[in-house]
């Protein structure tokens, strides 16, 4: 059955073949069916897969010869195991429910661009797959462009806006920039282990020494591509421009599948990290740096999309943090509940905005409880889900990644939970602004005001249940539970979780920590709700509300100190050093033969061309008359 | 099968082919008559290239291998030899013609009957390089390559072109006579006093002489590829030549210096190579990251893909000299993909220049909406054209910048940038040309790719998808090639 792994990629294959190739041909219901109904069948044979992952079925399928040159040999194979058992699902099992949303929230496009829209959906989950199921780098780097690329294409969907493309080109440049160093990292791996397998290069690192130069520069150079394609600093800035896509596309590329990438490229790595920790100890630094920094900007925004778009971004540097401290079920375990609570946040804020038909501000909502229960209630859940308020889903993926960061250093614990409280500040702030009080916009707004079809409402749903509910399969020991999922994985992390001998808290310590992040949580969502539900924040902000609001100035910054001084270098090689210094050279030699030329000519009384030609024929005519004598 | 029992081989059949049936379009002087010879003749040379595909076999040996005695007072012969690499470029210059005359098919072009035969006498010429196995062929075929091209620069095209031809024509005479003296010193140092590439590889040069010839050589292939600094003709050129005449310089041409360094460079002179492997590397990566800044801020759409050739052919050379298996597979496949996916940049130029009136892109913009379908061609490969996964030149640049790793990892990473820079200016390109709005020169775009021009995109399309997926169909035709290759370097 393993060696069916091929259709979960092949039907989104097809999905998009179909939906792009006859995209004017396509009725809007028949490409919603087909574009929903390939990731419907790339589901169900993902939850096959996964029951016989669950019975220990796991192995490496080969499909082709990809490369083969000399010792060096990367197949194009696909790799069956716990790990991407996990994404299978999230991706497919997600993906479906945002293909369904997708069918009723884009149908105002007119057909030719609605299959262009799904035809781009479902390369992504092609894509997206690709990544997850590759059995080397190279197969796995496939896919890490091609998300890199749908997600180009859909940020810039509406192609007809030049910032909407603008903000398609920076996401895919960040991108590249965090591609060359995933690039380098794996000639890096040729050249040290001769292979790309997942199986060769990590069996053959297992027996290195701690901090290995050799490890520390790969591993370094893969969380480059990390940072770049998991949005971390100082990659991070394409992520909340990248809401200029539809919000669906923000909802599944933009929080729930592809800015995972990085953290499942590094789970999937996990023993050349904890054998680098070095670069254990970056990759924590910088995925706290991130949360709190995310976080803190998240505070004074004003779109709903941008408020989603900056959590996510720290919600990303928690699951960086758990890596760094070597807990890499908590990590995936937090790509799993953020898929479901982040997929539902960005719905339901779908929703409003369609409600409000395309309003994003959310100054100018206010009320919509009543006008939207289904979207009010869903999001709410989510909320609690990721404000980590027991016992929804967000805490219990990320009471572990703190309880670890707790056991490797204090300090992480108290600026983690200082995220985590601006995190139900922020959300509780936009809970509270756009359903909460009285309604801010138009009359006419008002009167349009309703609930989402029921395509979107369904998914919203089963989002909610899930978020709620998700964290059953990681109920940690000292709470009672089994911690399923960290059963489940303990395959893929076994040679790290042998290495590893984080000094074990007791329960005593894990109820602390639980009741001290959970209280300030609750305390900063109590907080949130009496500030904002009655008097939302109206004034434009001052002091230090403004950098925040204006996200730290690191957009300028950047253009500043490194696009502006790049375009004047091209500038002046293309204008002073091509033209005057090289071509003015060159042109001058050609003077001076020209003039040479010139002089020849008073002599010969003809052209230097006609000349060769004549030499031509000749040595033609010489070479004809050889072989017809022979 | 023995020698006498084959009547012609291939690779005669692919220099008297065209060079025939060239000759033949000079006089077809009627209407249309050149060009329908021309397209015919093109595809009956495909035709004999994809039938040489089924004599591939050791035992064909006879169909792929001749050598006449063609000047033995000097020790010339008539040696041709279709091996893996020429075999792949033969296939390259086979369907770069065709392509080229179908993209322009509904172009009149004045005096068709010498734009056509000096087209296809340029192809005989091209031919006859990838082939020969004799210096003197080699260096006939050469000029029998360029000296058309040189013609149908200067007659047909812009209205610079006397000044870019003559640019072209300066540069690349020079190199001609450099190639020209050297190739007679090689051949006074051959143990046998033969042009053979056989006795040029035994030839005993002085260091001395060998470290000068080494450039004389080097100088010649770099302005043909060309490599940074030798280029400028060739922004000037590509922009002012007719379209067919800038997909064969730049899709064909420019793998002659390419395929010359592997063939006549590094294993002639195996000492100065290794001296000098430095300096050539460094000019190369250096041309790359020079040539990516300048081609971000061009506004001619020919300029720009100019500029982004030249990225691309710095690689390789920068590969090749990195002298280890990797780099050179990657060099294969880059040597046809490169001349596939910039012959589809030229398609997709052509067609908006002859549609819209400019290729400035700050006067183009909103070609996506007007011209839905060019916008899908143009965005495939323009996404071949920076090397994305699963089009065909993503695996030839990963084994190219391997290559160039096991070489010198910041050597590999300062090159490695471009794949960031190259994104940087073709994207740049893509959303002022074909996103936003459109304006009153873009306006009207239907129907656009029709006929003809679309089934030159639409070949060259399948042709980057199928070997992005699966490229071992050249790394299987050209593995003897680099073998040989990597044998003669390292000294086996």
């Amino acid at each position: 059955m393993s060696k069916l792994v091929y259709l979960v990629p092949l039907f989104p294959l097809m999905g998009f073949l179909i939906n792009g190739l006859a995209r004017k041909s396509l009725s809007k219901s028949l490409t919603g069916i087909i574009g929903s109904g390939v990731i419907l069948a790339s589901f169900i044979i993902s939850v096959i897969l996964f029951f016989e992952v669950k019975a220990g079925h796991t192995g490496v399928v080969q499909l082709f010869d990809f490369i083969s040159i000399g010792s060096l040999q990367i197949p194009f194979a696909f790799q069956v195991d716990q790990l991407s058992a996990i994404f299978m699902l999230i991706i497919t099992g997600v993906g479906f429910l945002i293909h369904v949303y997708s069918t009723a929230y884009m149908q105002e496009e007119t057909s030719a661009h609605y299959a262009r829209y799904f035809s781009f959906l479902n390369l992504f989950v092609f894509s997206m797959l690709l990544l997850v199921l590759g059995a080397n780098y190279l197969i796995m780097f496939i896919g890490w462009e091609g998300v890199g690329l749908c997600s180009y294409l859909l940020i810039g969907y509406w192609f007809k806006n030049k910032d909407f493309s603008t903000a398609g080109r920076k996401a895919f440049i960040m991108n590249r920039i965090g591609d060359f160093g995933f690039l380098l990292a794996v000639f890096w791996m040729i050249q040290h282990f001769g292979s790309l397998n997942f199986a060769d290069v990590l069996g053959k690192a297992a027996g290195m020494p701690l901090n290995d130069t050799v490890l520390v520069g790969i591993t370094l150079l893969l969380f480059l591509g990390a940072v770049g394609k998991s949005a971390q600093i100082p990659l991070y800035t394409w992520l909340p421009d990248a809401m200029a896509g539809p919000t669906p596309v923000s909802a599944l590329i933009h929080a729930a599948t592809m800015v995972t990438a990085g953290i499942y490229m590094i789970a999937r790595s996990n023993i050349l990290y904890t054998l680098a920790p070095t670069t254990q100890g970056v990759v924590a630094i910088v995925g706290l740096a991130t949360a709190i920094l995310a976080a803190s900007i998240a505070l004074k925004q004003n779109d709903i999309k941008k408020v989603l778009a900056y959590s996510t971004v720290s919600q990303l540097g928690y699951m960086f943090l758990g890596l760094g401290v070597g807990a890499y079920t908590g990590a995936v375990f937090h790509v799993m509940t953020h898929a479901f609570f982040k997929a539902l946040l960005f719905l339901g804020a779908g929703a409003v905005i369609h409600a409000m038909h395309q309003e994003q501000d959310m100054r100018k909502m206010g009320g919509l409880k009543k006008h939207l229960p289904t979207t009010h209630w869903t999001f709410l859940v989510a909320c609690i889900a990721i404000s980590g308020i027991p016992p929804l889903s967000g805490f219990f993926s990320k009471d572990e990644i703190l309880a670890a960061a707790f056991s490797v250093n204090k300090i992480y614990w108290i600026i983690g939970v200082l995220g985590a409280v601006l995190t139900a500040f922020y959300m509780f702030r936009l809970y509270a602004t756009t359903f909460l009080g009285k309604f801010r916009g138009t009359q006419e707004q008002e009167q349009h005001l309703h609930e989402a079809p029921k395509a979107m409402t369904w998914p919203l749903i089963i989002l909610a249940v899930l978020s709620a509910v998700a964290g059953l399969i990681g109920i940690p020991a000292v709470l009672g539970g089994t911690h399923e999922l960290d059963h489940f994985l303990s395959p893929v992390f076994a040679g790290s979780v042998a290495l590893q001998h984080a000094p074990h808290l007791d329960h005593a310590t894990e109820y602390l920590l639980m009741g001290v992040s959970g209280g300030l949580s609750a305390l900063a969502i109590l907080y949130a709700v009496s500030r904002f539900s009655k008097k939302p924040d109206m004034e434009p902000a001052t002091g230090f509300g403004k950098v925040l609001e204006n996200k730290w100035y690191v957009d300028e910054l950047y253009n500043t100190v490194i696009v502006q001084p790049l375009r004047s270098l091209s500038l002046l090689l293309n204008n002073v050093v091509e033209k005057l210094g090289i071509d003015g050279i060159v042109n001058g030699v050609g003077k001076l033969v020209n003039y040479g030329g010139r002089q020849l000519r008073l002599l010969q009384n003809g052209q230097v061309g006609a000349y060769i030609l004549m030499m031509v024929v000749a040595v033609l005519i010489l070479f004809i008359i050889q072989l017809f004598v022979l | 099968m023995n020698p006498n029992d084959v009547l012609i081989t291939f690779p005669e059949l692919l220099i008297w082919f065209p060079l025939l049936s060239g000759l033949i379009a000079f006089f077809l002087v009627k209407g249309n008559s050149a060009k329908q010879w021309a397209v015919i003749s093109s595809f009956i040379t495909v035709a004999i290239v994809a039938a040489s595909f089924f004599f591939t076999d050791k035992n064909y040996f006879h169909f792929n291998n001749v050598s006449y005695v063609w000047m033995p007072s000097i020790g010339s012969s008539f040696a041709l030899m279709y091996d893996g690499m020429g075999r792949m470029l033969c296939l390259l210059t086979a369907l770069a013609f065709p392509l080229a005359f179908l993209t322009t098919y509904n172009t009149s072009y004045s005096k068709p009957n010498n734009f056509y035969g000096l087209m296809l006498l340029s192809q005989t010429g091209l031919m006859g390089v990838f082939c020969a196995m004799d210096a003197l062929v080699f260096y006939f075929f050469w000029e029998l390559a360029i000296i058309p091209i040189y013609f149908l620069a200067s007659q047909w095209g812009g209205e610079k072109r006397i000044q870019a031809t003559f640019k072209f024509f300066v540069y690349t005479f020079a190199a001609s006579l450099l190639l020209m003296v050297g190739i007679i010193y090689v051949y006074l140092h051959t143990p046998d006093s033969s042009f053979s590439i056989h006795s040029f590889l035994k030839a005993k040069l002085p260091p001395g002489g060998e470290k000068l010839v080494f450039w004389l050589f080097f100088a010649a292939f770099a302005v043909k590829m060309p490599l940074f600094p030798f280029h400028t003709w060739q922004p000037d050129a590509y922009e002012q030549a007719t379209a067919p005449v800038t997909m064969i310089l730049s899709g064909v041409m420019v793998k002659m210096g390419v395929f010359a360094l592997i063939r006549w460079l590094i294993p002639v002179f195996p000492y100065a190579t290794g001296l000098f492997t430095n300096i050539v590397i460094g000019l190369s990566v250096a041309g790359m990251v020079y040539a990516s800044c300048v081609a971000w801020v061009q506004d001619d759409l020919k300029r720009l893909v100019a500029y982004s050739s030249i990225v691309h052919v710095g690689l390789m050379c920068a590969a090749v000299f990195a002298g280890n298996q990797s780099g050179t597979e990657g060099v294969m496949l880059q040597m046809f993909n490169h001349g596939i996916n910039i012959i589809g940049l030229w398609i997709v130029v052509e067609l908006i220049e002859k549609h819209f009136g400019t290729r400035k892109i700050s006067e183009l913009g909103g070609i996506a909406s007007s011209a839905p379908v060019l916008t899908v061609f143009l965005v495939i490969i323009a996404l071949a054209n920076i090397a994305l996964p699963l089009t065909n030149a993503f695996v030839g640049e990963f084994l190219m910048f391997n290559g160039l790793f096991v070489y010198g990892k910041w050597t590999a990473a300062i090159a490695l940038t471009t794949i960031i820079l190259s994104a940087v200016y073709t994207l740049n390109m893509v959303q002022k040309v074909f996103y936003g709005n459109t304006n009153s020169l873009t306006a009207l775009g239907a129907g656009m790719v029709k006929g003809s021009a679309a089934a030159a995109l639409t070949v060259v399309v399948i042709i980057i998808l199928l070997l992005g997926v699966y490229p071992k169909l050249l790394l299987d035709l050209t593995k003897d090639t680099v073998n040989v290759f990597m044998n003669r370097i390292m000294g086996l």
